[in-house]
């Protein structure tokens, strides 16, 4: 069976401006429990690519540069 | 290369004590067994990244279970726990738990953690429990993994992340020989030798899904699929009381805790739709979380937690605690929903079902030294089956295991294993990705997860779930024929949707076997509504024997700590008796 991409808004949101990933900073990427987070290939800064969050922080509290938010998934809000 | 992209390889390596799940027991297990031999290697291996791992990710707001001298006796302790627990408990590993916590606190504050003092100097604890006074907060809790990271890193421990082991590895004769791991960025295949392992794999947490309906808002990390708890059922281990399910009451919709065992001592209370208690106690017990099933189903619901009465001042000390540490988004829910603690109530809720010792009973079977029924094999944690251990018993039995399991591994030589062993659980773990067309493991997860809901949380039905078998039967067939995983991220979920399948049929599996009501709404049978002591005062053991699911009665160890016969219901008499 073919497969379809299913959208949704998704909880972690990056400042591109402040992210420093592309001067190697992986920080959010390395501590995430769940391993969501991910570097762009087209931006080289670090973006939510899958829709797993458990809205836990260290993402956030780890980020050097204050880029990371986290907000609370759209479906508990 | 972009991460994620499938590699295939197989390498091996070998250590003498092999620690799989960096959250909280196993850190300290890892620390304890190099301690114990400085000259032996010491692998401690997690999935996601040892400093963020686990249910104190974000750290932990106190001690649920601190049994410190001039507040609570061992014996206070382990009787407090036998009768929240219906008497299902092999008392010496609770009492041993209850002995050794207290240096292990002094042992957490000499890692720069600190315990709230009052103005004497003294443990400022607090009670939460029926009997007993256990509860101490953490002033600087948000630090505790930094601490513990620390810890590993001087005493070189040799740290794997980003590793999920899916498989144990035993010798003919039945002795532990290692573990099968694969990378979760790259799939490659890491195959570690060891003479001993601990298993601190955390809690069942993914196995309902909450009423959210988004798949990752647990109540447990959501990294925690059950692993374990899949791995020691293939190696043979018994696993205990996996009908005692985990239900927790939760802020409704965050599905985070509230937390009455924060606010609780400043004198706030869990309160119907009419502002009136309904519970003697907030802790967290089968029979507790029965009254609070009940009362939501009432007409008296919701269930709020009340905090308004309370003064400004404390109101805010609360919510410091609680938007500081473990779920710090707890302050973000609010502020969305426009909630303010001094104007208005907390809205409850049940969580899904799981497994976790660490406040119920249900986990792999060991003993006061944290030995499972296989030789060389340990577990300690939410995972392990001593029961309400919460994260003190994590770090006490997670220390106990660590320095046993290191005097196994210096009196035994590595175990031989199977290579054919190796290679079967190599095309399992790869098999999602060689298929071209297929199931993702999210719809499959799904859809498991759905039906565990539907027909396995209580109350328990036997028609429900001779039913809810058979439609888990139908989707392990679709996962084992037809799942696909198109990169190395997918093939973790792949593999983590199996471990969630097992846990599934093993809840089923227990919860059948058990004929009898016991600890409140965790094991709630309408079938046998009753507590029956004549046939059922004992543990369950359910094993895999001959390639089959099997449960056996096991008889509960005399006590160390005898309970009057006036003291055994104490924490069946929950609700609030209307005054006459």
């Amino acid at each position: 069976m073919p497969l379809a991409s299913f959208q949704t808004s998704v909880p972690v949101v990056v400042d591109d401006a402040k992210c420093i990933a592309d001067k190697g900073c992986t920080v959010c990427v390395d501590v995430c429990p769940l391993d969501v987070l991910r570097i762009s290939e087209m931006t080289n800064k670090a973006y939510m690519a899958y829709d797993e969050c458990w809205y836990c922080m260290p993402c956030e509290a780890d980020c050097p540069t204050g880029a990371v938010t986290v907000n609370i998934p759209y479906l508990l809000r | 290369m972009a991460l994620d992209q499938i590699v295939d390889g197989l390498s091996e390596v070998s250590c003498d004590v092999l620690v799989i799940g960096g959250g909280t027991a196993g850190p300290m297990a890892a620390l304890k067994a190099k301690l114990k031999n400085p000259k032996a290697n010491v692998v401690l291996l997690e999935k996601a990244n040892v400093k963020r791992s686990g249910a104190i990710s974000m750290g932990m707001d106190g001690l649920n279970n601190a049994v410190i001298p001039g507040y609570a006796t061992p014996e206070q302790y382990t009787k407090e726990i036998t009768i929240a627990n219906d008497g299902i408990v092999d008392q010496k590993a609770v009492y041993k738990y209850a002995q050794n916590c207290y240096k292990i606190i002094e042992e957490l504050d000499s890692f720069g953690i600190r315990f709230l003092k009052n103005e004497n100097g003294d443990y400022a604890v607090k009670k939460v429990h029926h009997i007993g006074t256990y509860v101490l907060p953490m002033p600087n809790g948000e630090t505790v993994k930094k601490a513990l990271y620390r810890q590993l890193r001087r005493a070189r421990i040799l740290i794997s992340n980003r590793y999920m082991a899916t498989r144990l590895l035993k010798s003919a004769d039945g002795r532990i020989a290692g573990a099968v791991s694969v990378n979760t960025r790259t799939a490659e295949m890491l195959v570690i030798k060891a003479k001993a392992v601990i298993l601190c794999m955390g809690a069942a947490g993914r196995l309902g899904l909450p009423t959210s309906g988004y798949m990752f808002g647990t109540y447990e990390n959501a990294a925690n699929s059950g692993d374990g708890y899949a791995m020691a059922y293939h190696a043979g281990a018994a696993l205990a009381n996996l009908e005692c399910f985990q239900i927790n009451p939760l802020i409704k919709d965050y599905n985070g805790p509230a937390c009455a065992y924060v606010a609780g001592p400043f004198g706030a209370y869990t309160a119907n739709n009419e502002g009136s208690r309904f519970i003697e106690c907030d802790y967290w017990s089968g029979q507790m979380m029965l009254e609070f099933y009940n009362e939501l189903l009432s007409g008296k619901g919701p269930v709020f937690l009340q905090l308004k009465h309370l003064h400004p001042d404390t109101i805010s000390e609360i919510e410091s605690t609680l938007h500081k540490v473990e779920r710090p988004t707890r302050g973000l829910f609010q502020q969305g929903r426009g909630v303010d603690y001094r104007s208005e109530s907390i809205e409850m809720h049940i969580s899904e079902i799981g497994f976790c010792s660490g406040h119920s009973a249900s986990g792999v079977f060991v003993d006061d030294n944290a030995r499972t029924t296989v030789p060389g094999l340990y577990a300690a944690g939410d995972m392990a089956s001593v029961p309400h251990n919460y994260m003190l018993g994590a770090f006490t039995n997670g220390s106990v295991a660590g320095v046993d399991a290191m005097e196994f591994a210096d009196s035994h030589d590595f175990a031989e294993f199977d290579a054919a062993d190796v290679a079967l659980e190599r095309d399992r773990v790869m098999a999602p990705t060689k298929r071209e067309d297929g199931i993702p493991p999210n719809q499959i997860e799904y859809k498991t997860r759905r039906l565990v809901n539907d027909y396995l949380q209580p109350p328990k039905v036997t028609r429900k779930y001779e039913l809810g078998m058979r439609r888990l039967a139908e989707a392990r067939e679709d996962m084992q024929e037809h799942m696909i995983a198109r990169n190395a991220h997918e093939l973790l979920r792949a593999l983590e949707v199996q471990s969630i399948m097992d846990c599934a049929d093993m809840a089923a599996h227990a919860s059948l076997y058990r004929e009898e009501s016991r600890w409140g709404l965790y094991h709630w049978r309408t079938d046998f509504p009753e507590k029956d002591n004549e046939n059922w005062f004992c543990h369950t053991l359910l094993s895999k024997q001959n390639g089959r699911m099997t449960s056996e009665k096991r008889a509960v160890e005399p006590y160390v700590v005898p309970i009057a016969d006036d003291e055994k219901d104490l924490y069946d008499k929950q609700r609030i008796r209307a005054s006459a």
